[in-house]
């Protein structure tokens, strides 16, 4: 399902003192299949973009396109709920919406309120759960009982588990250990591949954007800053700075590589191995022309 | 609830009125609900809504925002009203509506209780407009001070009170992101018949529970953290004085008071 957007704009507490511009006249088309990075600084108006995307929030203004499903100021989408059970949404802290007795049942909870069948959404708990890293010893105990890392897993794949064509993710890996946040980013990542699914990553991590994304968004007050292949994108170090944005770690370090020993290394998300590899060459080629 | 506006939610500026020291601000709205009901013909009333009407535009807060954070109330002042069209049988007849006869008497009582009633409100709701939670609760527990000799614990009521208002907006917050993510989980809070309608709300009251308990005990923890230990020998960061302007404002409510009064027998 594509996703458009078009000159959607979203008022907080319209018509009152406190009302607050959070999106303004944003655009953008996200093709089906895609892993789309969306990066801001704080307060930029990301997680309100992504709540559009089920149909939490009614734009403002202009219009939003998920699919055959058409969302405007003045109309709902017939089929909400269909939508919803397209469209799964991981949002920041998503332990925070744990309530059942068993870890097995708030799992059930999506598939079971969509109308998946008993012994369909046991198969899914049983594919699922080891996935995100739940032991099954785990799926009688309660949540509450719970590590806040497996909380937050549990959370995961209650919304994987409803099995969702597009899939939002608000950081969601924030307050992770390291170990915990790439396992759970490799997950999302061999899921999309697999599944086949278009996923929306909202991030603050730039490395996790340039790893998983092959499109990434700068938003910056509620508009869209820039917007391209991470590698053209991060390649504009002055422009991110300039909205309180780095570049990820291995650009900076390639960037103050070149100036400093006057090379030119293209980034092109090579891993450490071939940039290793293509150092010491250039390393060697400068020396060899002394 | 995004769009909701809460009745009297504070909103920040620097009028007048927003200057005022909060205490004489509750002394003068105490006084005010017991002299509306003191009012008794057309001069007095109209004292009273001009002192009203001067005192909502000093305050230079959108009218129309103020109005329609008083939408539930006008519902209330409209029914009143009708109330008094039905039951008064004083005066003279004016007109039929259905059988029902409508008096001069019932007319002229109506709209009095109404206007009472909206000027309470109004001069009340500008109480929470102009001044912030923490103003009014240090208010209190100045005023409420004497008190603390027959025992009467005023800190802690004080505590109390701005603990809750101050979490009342985070309870709001919570229970709109908890209740959108259950949503996307496909809950349906707005159809349905009543009985799955009930049931939808389990997993919104669990998990905001279980988050109230969770920040209390955080609460609790981080104020020890800090040497909290009750109200005794503690200094405030917030010094409350009466200033001139203060006294000015009081001087000019006697005044109004005393010109109602003085009109009561006219
Ligand atoms: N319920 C709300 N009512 C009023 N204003 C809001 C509400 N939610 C968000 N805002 C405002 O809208 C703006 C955008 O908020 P949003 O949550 O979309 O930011 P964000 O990019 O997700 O930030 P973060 O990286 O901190 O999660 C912020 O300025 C915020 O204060
Ligand atoms: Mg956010």
């Amino acid at each position: 399902m594509d996703i458009t957007f078009k000159d959607v704009s979203y008022i907080y507490q319209a018509n009152s003192p406190f009302a607050h511009k959070a999106l303004d006249h944003l655009s953008f088309h996200i093709p089906a299949g895609s892993f789309v990075a969306i990066i801001g600084h704080t307060g930029s108006g990301k997680s309100t973009l992504i709540q559009h995307l089920n149909g939490l929030l009614t734009p403002t203004e202009g219009e939003v396109q998920i699919g055959d499903h058409q969302i405007t100021s003045d109309k709902k989408p017939e089929n909400l709920k269909e939508l919803r059970s397209k469209v799964g949404v991981v949002f920041q802290y998503p332990e925070h919406q744990l309530f059942d007795e068993t870890v097995r049942k708030d799992i059930a909870f999506g598939p079971k309120n969509f109308g998946v069948s008993e012994e369909e959404i046991e198969r899914r708990i049983l594919e699922i759960a080891p996935a995100v890293g739940i032991d099954e010893s785990l799926l009688e105990r309660s949540p509450f009982d719970l590590s806040g890392g497996q909380m937050r897993r549990v959370a995961i794949a209650g919304v994987l588990a409803v099995k969702p064509n597009i899939l939002v993710l608000d950081e969601p890996t924030a307050g992770l250990d390291p170990r915990g946040q790439s396992d759970i980013m490799n997950m999302f990542y061999e899921l999309h591949q697999r599944e086949n699914l278009t996923t929306i990553l909202v991030t603050h991590s730039m490395e996790d954007a340039v790893k998983y994304a092959d499109h990434v968004m700068i938003m910056n007050k509620g508009t869209k800053y820039m917007e391209g292949i991470p590698e053209e994108v991060f390649a504009q170090q002055e422009a991110l700075n300039k909205v309180q944005l780095d570049v990820p770690e291995v650009i900076q370090f390639l960037n103050a590589f070149n100036a400093r020993f006057g090379v030119d290394i293209p980034f092109r998300r090579q891993s450490v191995a071939e940039l290793a590899a293509e150092i010491q060459h250039a390393l060697k080629g400068a020396e060899s022309i002394e | 609830m995004n769009n909701a506006i809460v009745i009297g939610q504070y909103v920040p500026g620097n009028s007048l009125i927003h200057r005022l020291d909060p205490r004489m601000k509750i002394t003068i709205i105490f006084f005010f609900v017991i002299v509306v009901f003191f009012a008794n013909n057309i001069i007095s009333y109209s004292i009273l809504t001009i002192f009203a009407i001067l005192t909502t535009l000093s305050t230079r807060i959108s009218l129309r925002f103020i109005l329609k954070g008083l939408t539930p109330v006008w519902f209330l002042i409209a029914f009143t009203f009708i109330l008094h069209l039905i039951v008064t049988k004083e005066g003279t007849v004016l007109f039929d509506v259905f059988g029902y006869k409508v008096y001069s008497g019932a007319l002229i009582q109506g709209f009095a209780i109404s206007l009472r009633f909206f000027l309470l409100i109004l001069i009340t709701s500008l109480l929470t407009l102009t001044t912030t939670p923490i103003e009014i609760t240090d208010a209190v527990e100045d005023l409420l001070h004497p008190l603390k000799k027959i025992k009467f614990p005023v800190h802690e009521l004080a505590l109390m009170m701005s603990i809750s208002l101050r979490f009342i907006p985070t309870l709001l917050q919570e229970t709109d992101k908890i209740s959108k993510a259950q949503a996307s989980r496909g809950v349906d809070f707005r159809t349905g018949p009543i009985k799955e309608r009930l049931h939808a709300i389990v997993p919104l009251l669990v998990p905001l529970f279980v988050s109230a308990f969770k920040r209390a005990e955080e609460l609790a923890m981080a104020m020890e953290a800090r040497g909290y230990q009750g109200g005794e020998g503690r200094t405030r960061l917030r010094q409350l004085k009466i200033k001139g302007l203060d006294i000015l404002v009081f001087l000019f409510f006697l005044a109004v008071v005393a010109a109602l009064f003085w009109t009561r027998n006219y």
